[in-house]
């Protein structure tokens, strides 16, 4: 073989070995970010340590090391197991059901990680956001049947901010009040103590990711009350307030709209009082 | 030099005999230590509650403040578009100076988990006398590498941990194993039947990666009684990375005797296997050349070639 052709035939080897090997790498990449984009759908009940980034970002941040879950001195977090837990192998999370995040004061977990995955930022636990409580089964939660279960409320950490009880009428009974376990997203940390301690069998309140919890309004709302009262005026000038309609007969009486009117003595005879415009079937009205 | 005649034994047996069991197997058996070592390091927290290592090969803490992280994860972090806190960039700096100074793939045959499951898998392989199967060129590796860096960025993860068996068995073993167990399996079943030496030898992109970084380093093999060397092809038999060894052991004339290509994986089985002591553990500046007591004077490797 002449030098010249030798070297036409090696240069022909390096590139079809070189656009071989290219192809290769083209396929296994391709599964390879298969796989990745595989990796992301995170499992509902799978909730990410306190501080994580948002999901994408979580996974360009994370090296599942697992420094969170040996700081973490109530054993909540775990690294998900390949093939067996959810969420992408090897990252940390917990399952709130099994246990829940104690939202240690010093958050030793977002302290350990050394990539900021969890975001150190994040400098009170109340900051939190790991998820959000919702109260997903209304049929069962012993409160609105009308018990005074209240375990959930009472649990909360964060109790009278993220769970209030809601007073309400017990139509059913007629005569008692529901006392409805009612989450403030705005303070709930997603720490899911309140999912552990529900008294049922399967959980009526769970902790769920935020982007399932949560709906959320278009940027170009306002609230025209909170507008209103931030301007101190309405706030469209020159509005002409009507008068409200109110429920109930008679209504259309623009005068004395629902039947009150000012003028009228009480039934007591003190100044104003109610007056129907109308009469109860059988009777004189009141 | 020529055989002498001498009828072909099996690998290592001259070895064996000269040196006594010890002798030829002595890095093997210091390789397995270390390799036990590192991975004890990290199973005394869970095991026995001493937390003096914690984390996995991927990012660890020890004594509470020397932070180690996998230089190959943190580059594929940047490149999926996180910045690294400062505790995981000296981590892996730190990582990556060691590495560079004593040879990138001593983490392959030294610490990684995965080598005693393809060294035996080599070693059923060759009791077996299977065929070497598909031989995949040695660079796929680094042609992989650059496809896990590409996909890092495009994708935003850090791609390779998804996959990567390196991590996963470690981490299985020191928090809990899952599938783990099928992983390992696979790539023994792999370097069995499918490719010879195939994960560590010309697939596993952490493999090429650590290469990379030892390009330079200074603890090397050389073939510093090459002269003396009887051409028993021991060495070739059971160096992973086999092509590294002529440049130095045959190298013509003022040829170093340097082991320099970058996939020696300092594994020193050479050292071992070798009746004539031909090799040894030396620094990168070292490319003496030692004469052979049985020609008995020293000659110059030119010399003796042209003879």
């Amino acid at each position: 073989m002449s030098a010249a052709n030798k070297k036409r035939v090696d240069r022909r080897r390096f590139l079809t070995d070189s656009a071989r090997m290219a192809a290769g790498c083209a396929v296994a990449g391709s599964l390879l970010a298969y796989v990745t984009r595989d990796a992301r759908a995170l499992p509902q009940q799978a909730i990410r340590p306190p501080g994580a980034l948002a999901e994408d970002d979580f996974l360009a941040a994370c090296i599942r090391c697992g420094l969170c879950v040996r700081d973490c001195p109530y054993d909540t977090l775990v690294l998900a197991d390949l093939g067996q837990d959810g969420p992408a192998t090897g990252t940390p999370f917990f399952t709130a059901r099994d246990v829940p995040c104690e939202m240690c004061d010093d958050i030793p977990c977002v302290a350990a990680c050394p990539t900021g995955a969890l975001d150190k930022d994040l400098t009170d636990i109340e900051d939190a956001r790991m998820g959000t409580a919702v109260l997903v089964d209304q049929e069962n939660c012993l409160n609105f049947l009308g018990l005074r279960c209240d375990v959930c409320y009472r649990v909360c950490p964060m109790i009278d901010e993220a769970i209030a009880l809601e007073l309400r009428h017990n139509e059913r009974s007629g005569h008692h009040a529901i006392f409805a376990p009612t989450v403030f997203a705005e303070a709930c940390t997603g720490c899911g103590i309140c999912e552990k301690k529900c008294v049922l069998p399967e959980p009526a309140i769970k902790v769920l990711p935020v982007r399932l919890a949560r709906g959320e309004p278009a940027d170009h709302y306002r609230k025209g009350w909170e507008e209103k009262d931030a301007k101190g005026a309405p706030v469209v000038e020159g509005i002409i307030d009507l008068p409200d309609r109110l429920p109930g007969p008679g209504t259309d009486n623009l005068a004395a709209p629902g039947g009150f009117e000012p003028g009228l003595g009480a039934v007591d005879g003190s100044a104003g009082g109610f007056q129907p415009t109308f009469t109860l079937p059988g009777g004189t009205g009141q | 030099m020529s055989t002498k005649g001498k009828v072909h034994l099996p690998t290592g047996q001259e070895a064996l005999e000269k040196k006594g069991w010890y002798g030829a197997h002595k890095y093997l058996v210091l390789r397995r230590l270390s390799q036990a070592f590192f991975l004890f390091l990290f199973l005394m927290g869970p095991w026995f509650g001493i937390w003096w290592v914690k984390g996995n090969l991927a990012g660890s803490e020890t004594f509470g403040i020397l932070p180690l992280n996998d230089p190959l994860i943190l580059g594929q972090m940047m490149a999926s578009g996180h910045w690294p806190e400062s505790t995981a960039l000296i981590g892996g700096l730190i990582v990556l100076v060691v590495y560079a100074l004593i040879g990138g793939r001593v983490y392959c045959s030294w610490v990684c988990p995965i080598n005693p499951i393809t060294d035996s898998a080599h070693w059923l392989h060759d009791k077996l006398g299977i065929q070497k199967g598909w031989q995949p060129k040695r660079a796929t590796r680094y042609w992989l590498l650059g496809a896990v860096f590409i996909v890092s960025a495009l994708t935003g993860t850090i791609a390779w941990e998804v996959v990567n068996p390196v991590t996963m068995v470690h981490r299985g073993l020191v928090f809990g194993m899952g599938w783990v167990w099928g992983m390992v399996l696979t790539i023994f079943l792999f370097d069995l039947l499918v490719a010879r030496r195939g994960w560590c030898g010309h697939v596993c992109p952490v493999g090429a990666f650590y290469s990379l970084v030892g390009v330079k380093s200074l603890l090397r093999v050389s073939a510093v009684r090459r002269d003396a060397c009887d051409d028993c092809m021991d060495c070739y038999a059971v160096c992973p990375e086999n092509q590294v060894i002529s440049p130095a052991l045959k190298g013509k004339g003022g040829a170093t005797p340097l082991i320099l290509s970058p996939d020696c994986t300092n594994c020193g089985r050479c050292i071992d296997v070798c009746a004539m002591d031909v090799f040894a553990f030396t620094h990168r500046f070292d490319s003496n050349v030692e004469a052979s007591p049985d020609t008995g004077a020293a000659i110059v490797p030119s010399e003796k070639t042209a003879a």
